[in-house]
């Protein structure tokens, strides 16, 4: 994946929407698409006629093209939907940006989207299984929860101690989400609450755990010479990166649960796409997938914000906190905004092109130059994930 | 002379106590003792395999060239069970499976015609297996009485460990017990009907002509493991036998497992053959419609049989159960709250029949180009990516351990917290399994850890069968 070229400062960001994530029960996923996408037009000051492709990110929310054709009357242009599970939105972001810097296209929509909450469940509306469904119940909850357990255990730590350090990363998060109307969880917590909390699968507790929710989240793309036609602050994208693990942690005994491959895989070809050799100094904030607090506790190393086996100094010194030396979620994460599946990817990027524009409001971090988004879908043991960076 | 090569048996873990059960009803009469109950995710066709893995200890499956289950409690009215068994323990295609269903004499019954087999040459080795999970209803004597377990005899002509030289079996059309199709709990007649009509009559009679066929007397026998309701039946008829109920009577399990139905038999004569020398005279008797008498000699090839669970082991290894209401649960008594999970996905028929010869029986392949094990079974190597360079690999019978685990309290499971485990095989391969039988505390990552054969779901009428890991029993 090193040598591949990759399309670093070709194609920019010129106009970005995020809806409110949350329990939308008064509203449908057209109204979500929809909201989305005229913020992310209006943002880029063009009209909807200009878009001249696009892509959607979805996982169970809609199943072809027309899913935004439709809500958008999108006027028989090129639409195409992306499934790549919990990366399905910054895939769809992935497109759209080739799709740009082929040359074939001068503007380009990517809108990542889901609607959980008309499912009845509390969870994902899903059972993984196979056709024979000869295979264990299990749960993201479940599958995650077996990287804390053998986390703990490899680095000495007590479950005390263990879940101390995830807790204060669900404590940060919950913060940085008070300060985000966006969010869907506006609370602060403390560690006694989340230490004490009822347990999903242990040793994860209730806020160790990202909730589902609805929401939706749209870019528009185009040529990196030519976005400053439409506006000041463009960002531009410095790297696109998707790893795709082959199940390997199901069926080899040698994958320990303390890292997961595709997320160091993704994370060395985007730091090569971009040029980046110290990932701890160069990058400025990162939105990184805390579907649970130990995958981002885990993500920190396997990205090489910390040193591997040593990201516990880091949470506790507040490195990843909003006044930290590398922001972690400053928007407050999956942890604040819940995980509709498709929007999550563009979601992040939603932050890092505020945060990079200076438009962040009471989050603002000051002069970030470079925003990471890791975007994460599966589970430990079989996953595809996305590493994105872009900066001005 | 044909006979009994090894045996095997299985009690499954949990147990309940009976003063809990009268405590759950507030119910006077004074029980004691306690029942054994299979899991929630077993039948008596998980717990005929795992009492016929524990008979195959040391032999090889290829060599049984038939397989007979016999049951009164088969998960199918219509199907064979006999087939799933001898999938799972992945026996030779050319096998010949048989049901033995119906009566309570189904045990003896499969175990003496898989004897008449082997006698006439049409079979070399038969594995007999037998379990049992009978309902009585809640609140009455029979929920009280009724034990769950399972047994297993391999019976062949060479490398006995005990010659069947006698048999004698009489029938009798007559409800004692008996459930019809329609029913989920057993019926029964009049108590003192059936004792002194059916059992007393039924067993004293077929017991003397046996012996008297043989010229044996009751003084022979060293040890008879006599079916019976409950231990005052059997004592009680026992003495009318001229039986010493002390000396020579196998316990009958009443107060340590229940009546286990068409398995009784069969598991207390297993129960013998644990304690038995070369020279006793065992006497196996079968009751139900009739009453089945089998006489056996033991020889010296009882010594080779080692290693075995059988009963005395699996006895003492066990947990009882919290609370009543989980076993009214397990047993689909009540109606209660399902999990908050989306119902199963459809269970695809051709993808089952794909999967016989490998989940089945987990096997799966090894790479031999790296010699990697994998499951499922691979056309690529996970390891180097070799293709189509596989040879079959059973895991079941490998040793493993937890490499990580958690308790998830949000799997779509009637019993939770499910423990969920990734298992690294001793010699290669990773397999991430639901965990049974286990006290959550105890796990702990690096534990041994065995694999057991389980129903995973049952959906749209189908008993879906894979397996599980488990805490090395006993």
């Amino acid at each position: 994946m090193g040598s591949v070229k990759g399309i670093r400062d070709k194609v920019a960001i010129i106009g970005m929407g995020c809806t409110k994530f949350g329990e939308h029960w008064d509203k449908s996923k057209n109204d979500l698409i929809f909201e989305a996408t005229k913020e992310a037009i209006e943002d880029a000051k063009i009209e909807p006629k200009d878009i001249e492709a696009a892509w959607a990110g979805t996982w169970v929310s809609g199943f072809d093209g027309r899913c935004l054709a439709d809500p958008l009357k999108l006027q028989y242009i090129p639409v195409t939907r992306v499934e790549n599970a919990c990366a399905s939105g910054s895939d769809a972001f992935r497109n759209a940006c080739y799709a740009v810097a082929s040359g074939a296209y001068d503007i380009c929509l990517a809108v990542g989207f889901e609607k959980l909450k008309d499912s009845g469940w509390a969870g994902l509306p899903d059972q993984q299984s196979l056709p024979t469904n000869r295979y264990p119940d299990r749960t993201a909850p479940g599958m995650f929860a077996l990287m804390a357990t053998t986390y703990f255990h490899k680095y000495n730590l007590s479950p005390e101690e263990g879940k101390r350090m995830i807790g204060a990363i669900s404590v940060k998060s919950h913060h940085n989400g008070t300060l985000n109307p966006k969010a869907h969880l506006r609370r602060e917590v403390t560690i006694e609450q989340v230490m004490n909390a009822p347990i999903i699968a242990w040793p994860l507790g209730l806020f160790d755990c990202c909730g589902v929710s609805d929401g939706a989240a749209a870019a528009i793309i185009v040529p990196a010479d030519k976005a400053k036609d439409y506006r000041s602050d463009p960002v531009y994208v410095k790297a696109l990166q998707i790893s795709v693990c082959p199940s390997e942690g199901e069926l080899r005994a040698d994958y320990d649960f303390t890292q997961v491959k595709a997320t160091i895989k993704a994370g060395e070809a985007a730091y090569a796409e971009a040029g980046i050799t110290n990932p701890r100094e160069e990058i400025s904030m990162a939105e990184l997938h805390d579907c649970f607090s130990i995958t981002e506790a885990v993500t920190c190393e396997d990205l090489r914000f910390s040193p591997v086996g040593k990201v516990k100094e880091d949470i506790e010194s507040g490195f990843f906190d909003l006044t930290g030396g590398l922001p972690v979620q400053p928007d407050g994460g999956l942890k604040s905004f819940g995980h509709p599946i498709g929007a999550s990817g563009v979601r992040m990027l939603y932050e890092m092109y505020l945060q990079c524009q200076g438009r962040a409001g009471e989050r603002q971090i000051k002069d970030p130059k470079l925003g990471l988004t890791h975007n994460l879908g599966g589970i430990p043991v079989s996953n595809t994930v996305s590493v994105l960076i872009i900066g001005l | 002379m044909a006979g009994i090569a090894s045996y095997g048996a299985y009690i499954p873990w949990y147990r309940l106590s009976r003063p809990d059960i009268q405590q759950a009803w507030d119910s006077m009469i004074p029980i004691p003792g306690e029942k054994a109950v299979a899991g929630y995710d077993e039948d008596s066709i998980t717990m005929a395999v795992a009492a016929a893995r524990d008979c195959l200890t040391g032999i090889d499956p290829q060599k049984v060239d038939r397989l007979y289950f016999a049951s009164t409690t088969s998960p199918y009215k219509e199907k064979q069970a006999a087939s799933v068994v001898a999938g799972a323990l992945g026996l030779g295609k050319g096998t010949y499976t048989m049901d033995f269903a119906g009566s309570l004499r189904a045990g003896t019954n499969a175990l003496r015609a898989a004897l008449d087999a082997v006698e006439a040459g049409s079979a070399s080795s038969v594995l007999v297996t037998c379990g049992e999970t009978r309902m009585g209803a809640p609140n009455g004597d029979k929920e009280m009485a009724f034990g769950d377990g399972a047994a297993a005899l391999l019976v062949s002509k060479s490398g006995v460990a005990v010659d069947i030289d006698g048999s004698l079996s009489t029938f009798q059309e007559f409800h004692d017990v008996w459930r019809s199709d329609q029913d989920t709990f057993v019926r029964s007649w009049e108590e003192r009907f059936v004792r002194e009509a059916g059992y007393m009559r039924m067993v004293n009679g077929t017991v003397a002509a046996a012996l008297q066929k043989y010229n044996l007397t009751p003084a022979d026998i060293t040890k008879a493991a006599i079916y019976a309701p409950d231990p005052r039946l059997l004592g009680m008829a026992a003495g009318k036998m001229g039986f010493d109920p002390m000396a020579q009577l196998v316990d009958p399990l009443y107060m340590t497992v229940g009546n286990t139905g068409s398995a009784l038999s069969l598991m207390i004569l297993v129960s013998a053959l644990e304690d038995a020398k070369a020279g006793d005279r065992l006497m196996c008797v079968g009751y139900g419609d009739g009453c089945d008498v089998l006489l056996m000699k033991v020889t010296d090839g009882i010594e080779k049989i080692k290693d075995r669970r059988a009963i005395k082991r699996h006895l003492a290894s066990k947990t009882m159960i919290t609370h009543y209401l989980k076993y009214i649960q397990w047993r689909g008594l009540m109606a209660t709250e399902p999990p908050p999970r989306p119902p199963l996905n459809h269970i695809s028929v051709p993808a089952l029949w794909r999967d016989q010869d490998y989940g089945l029986s987990l096997h799966g392949v090894k790479c031999k180009s790296c010699g990697t094990p994998q499951y499922p079974p691979q056309r690529v190597c996970v390891i180097c990516q070799a293709q189509d360079n596989f040879e079959p690999y059973s895991f079941a019978d490998k040793k493993a351990t937890v490499n990580t685990y958690s308790h998830d309290n949000l799997a779509a499971s009637i019993d939770r917290p499910v423990t969920i485990a990734a298992v690294d095989f001793e010699e290669g391969g990773r397999i991430i399994f639901n965990m049974a039988d286990r006290h959550p505390d105890d796990v702990k990552p690096g534990m041994p850890v065995e694999v057991t054969f389980r129903k995973v779901h049952f959906f749209e009428g189908i008993h879906n069968y894979w397996w599980k890991c488990a805490p090395i029993r006993c």
